[in-house]
């Protein structure tokens, strides 16, 4: 307001009472504190009769996935960590991973043994894609997944401290060809370290090695995939093998996880922007440590199935 | 302070103005629509204009008020033609800000009633968006593309105005005792309908804290824009389960179609704008009108919930409230008659 205003008494205004006066019920137009405000109204816990988060996640439904996955993850994938000890037990973290498979396979185990191990969440940041897809999209977002949006990213780790992962290589990764396996794709433009510098949080890398030979992807057609307008239509050794049931299909491929030394990166958070040539110094020397990681890992293994 | 209240005839306006009749430094409050008021007022007095005020200029000369709450913006598209709509939206905007910025204008202060449906709902939007964020896909109905078209008059506005206090508050979707919105009239059905295999995140204000923001800016001084809607989000199923309703679904694909017979049948009126939010949802940050100091009364879930208790009220005693007619002789009357003794008859 202006000068001819400000010979108004404001402050009467501001403290004044609420206005929910006998006369005016319902209308509260000067601020409760939120203290007195739980006495008034009940509490959202009272009222909920879900328990889904503000990012679409359930923990009862992640539970009963995870208990339906379990089998799988022991028996069938039979996956190995080491290196746990590197991912936080509190506090927001990105983990950054390599990703392979037709249909990926490495994010539900990587969640799963987070999340059993840890006892602590974990919100995987995915294609947008998802989000369209009727009763996929739903149950994808309940069981913990975001579509990739850097502001989901940055809420997910800064204000509230969560535990995510995500795969910079994105459908380049899991999209490539058998021939081309353990072979990293370029890490997106660098999004992530960018995200992480901002938010404040360490970047731990991971390398999975045995996602590859879960689901082999032997040819690509590139005509039905724009006629079904997804980014690649795989034909799988699985589908070569199995038919129709290798669309479901893994092959028992053995897993085992490295947790790299998380990344700290010596830089304020919150910042507008961050020197794009940081940025991707950065990008580039943690995809440099997860293939390191990976041909280590390959050089130690004796066997596909077995490990 | 001399307010002038757009859209009095609508539930905001009338709300509003009832309650700037209790602040007492509040002079003068001038009420303008095509529509009479809702509510019985005491002092406010009334002015009959067209639907884009092009009598605006007029009366901002004529009544010197310093302060104008626009809530006339219609952003519920099943009420107004799409003609209509865009008269009222845009084209009354436009010559209300051209009043309000004409040389020698007395106004210091505009606050406007917008809502996140300039947002969109797609699925590409973030699960918050910040006011700063613009919609990830271009606006498809009337109402959206008149919302912000609307808000590129007040950008203007405010830039050639930097003497005026412009505050632009986005409302999320309210519920309420009283006010009718799609998402309300879904709500009342027996059978509430969804779109088959999605569950939305939506964010829900509560009447009372739309009138309690509006309220807010008016005797603080807001500049910007702010979200307005309660803390967290529910998803559609649980909002239905916490009213007490089973949920039809509608098919994912021609959604639109489908929801055409329901229209034709009065059932109810699903717009495409509302479509898509029963698809993917919306979520906003309210950060920064809280930091601003603003307080809300209830949260989403507990706006769901005082929705709820206010349905099964109403099942239980029918409807609780008779409806207010305005009768201009008798309003005459009672304000200008010195037979009436007005306060207390203290004059």
């Amino acid at each position: 307001m202006d000068g001819r205003t400000d010979d108004r008494d404001v402050k009467t205004l501001e403290t004044a009472e609420p206005l929910t006066g006998p006369d005016r019920p319902g209308l509260a137009l000067v601020a409760v504190p939120h203290e007195e405000r739980l006495d008034l109204e009940p509490a959202d816990e009272a009222i909920r009769r879900g328990d889904v988060d503000a990012w679409g996640r359930s923990e009862r439904v992640r539970s009963l996935a995870r208990s339906l996955y379990s089998p799988m993850y022991k028996y069938w994938f039979r996956v190995e960590w080491e290196g746990l000890e590197h991912i936080p037990r509190d506090g927001g973290a990105l983990c950054v991973s390599n990703h392979a498979g037709a249909i990926p396979s490495d994010a539900p185990a990587i969640m799963h043994g987070i999340e059993t191990e840890l006892g602590r969440p974990v919100y995987g940041l995915a294609e947008y894609l998802f989000r369209a897809m009727p009763v996929v999209g739903t149950l994808w977002s309940r069981v913990g997944g975001v579509p990739a949006h850097p502001d989901n990213a940055y809420r997910l780790l800064h204000d509230d401290r969560e535990l995510v992962l995500v795969f910079p290589e994105g459908t380049k990764g899991t999209g490539k060809h058998y021939r081309d396996r353990y072979r990293l794709r370029r890490f997106g433009r660098g999004g992530f370290v960018e995200i992480a510098m901002r938010s404040g949080v360490p970047v731990i890398p991971i390398a999975v090695v045995g996602a590859e030979e879960s689901m082999p992807i032997l040819f690509k057609s590139r005509r039905l995939a724009a006629l079904m307008n997804i980014p690649y239509f795989p034909i799988t050794a699985n589908t070569m093998l199995l038919g129709p049931a290798g669309l479901v299909t893994y092959l028992p491929a053995k897993f085992k996880i490295r947790v790299l030394p998380p990344v700290h990166f010596d830089v304020p958070s919150d910042q507008e922007r961050y020197p794009r040539a940081r940025v991707m110094e950065e990008a580039d020397r943690i995809r440099e440590q997860i293939q390191e990681a990976l041909y280590d890992m390959l050089r130690t293994r004796r066997n596909v199935w077995l490990g | 302070m001399r307010v002038l209240v757009t859209g009095l005839g609508t539930f905001w306006g009338s709300r509003l103005a009832q309650w700037l009749e209790t602040l007492d430094d509040v002079d003068v409050i001038v009420g303008l629509d095509t529509a009479e008021p809702r509510l019985p007022l005491e002092r406010t007095e009334f002015v009959k204009a067209d639907s884009n005020y092009s009598i605006l200029d007029r009366i901002v000369r004529a009544t010197q008020v310093d302060t104008i709450l626009h809530t006339h913006l219609v952003v519920d598209s099943t009420e107004l033609s799409g003609r209509a709509l865009h008269e009222i939206n845009v084209i009354g905007t436009m010559n209300l800000l051209a009043a309000a910025g004409a040389a020698g204008s007395s106004v210091r202060k505009v606050i406007v009633k917008s809502s996140t449906l300039v947002y969109g709902a797609n699925y590409q939007d973030p699960y918050f968006f910040r006011e700063s964020m613009p919609r990830t896909r271009a606006p498809r109905t009337r109402v959206e593309r008149s919302l912000l078209a609307a808000a590129s008059f007040l950008r203007d506005f405010a830039i050639d105005n930097p003497h005026v206090t412009v505050t632009k508050l986005r409302f999320g979707n309210v519920l309420g005792d009283d006010i009718s919105t799609p998402l309300s009239k879904a709500l009342r059905l027996p059978i509430v309908p969804e779109i088959l295999g999605f569950d939305p995140r939506l964010q829900f204000v509560h009447e009372d804290d739309v009138t309690g923001a509006l309220g807010y800016a008016t005797i603080h001084d807001v500049p910007g824009v702010y979200n307005v809607a309660g803390d967290g989000t529910l998803p559609w199923s649980e909002v239905c389960a916490i009213v007490g309703k089973r949920r039809v679904a509608l098919p994912p694909v021609l959604t639109n179609w489908a929801a055409e017979p329901l229209r034709l049948l009065r059932v109810v009126d699903l717009p495409p704008e509302v479509l898509s939010l029963l698809r993917y949802g919306r979520g906003v940050d309210n950060s920064p009108f809280k930091r601003a100091g603003f307080r809300y009364r209830l949260s989403t879930a507990g706006t769901v919930d005082a929705f709820a208790r206010s349905l099964r009220l109403e099942s239980a005693v029918g409807d609780k409230n008779p409806t207010y007619r305005y009768e201009r002789d008798v309003e005459t009357f009672f304000r200008h008659s010195p037979a009436v003794l007005r306060d207390g008859g203290a004059t």
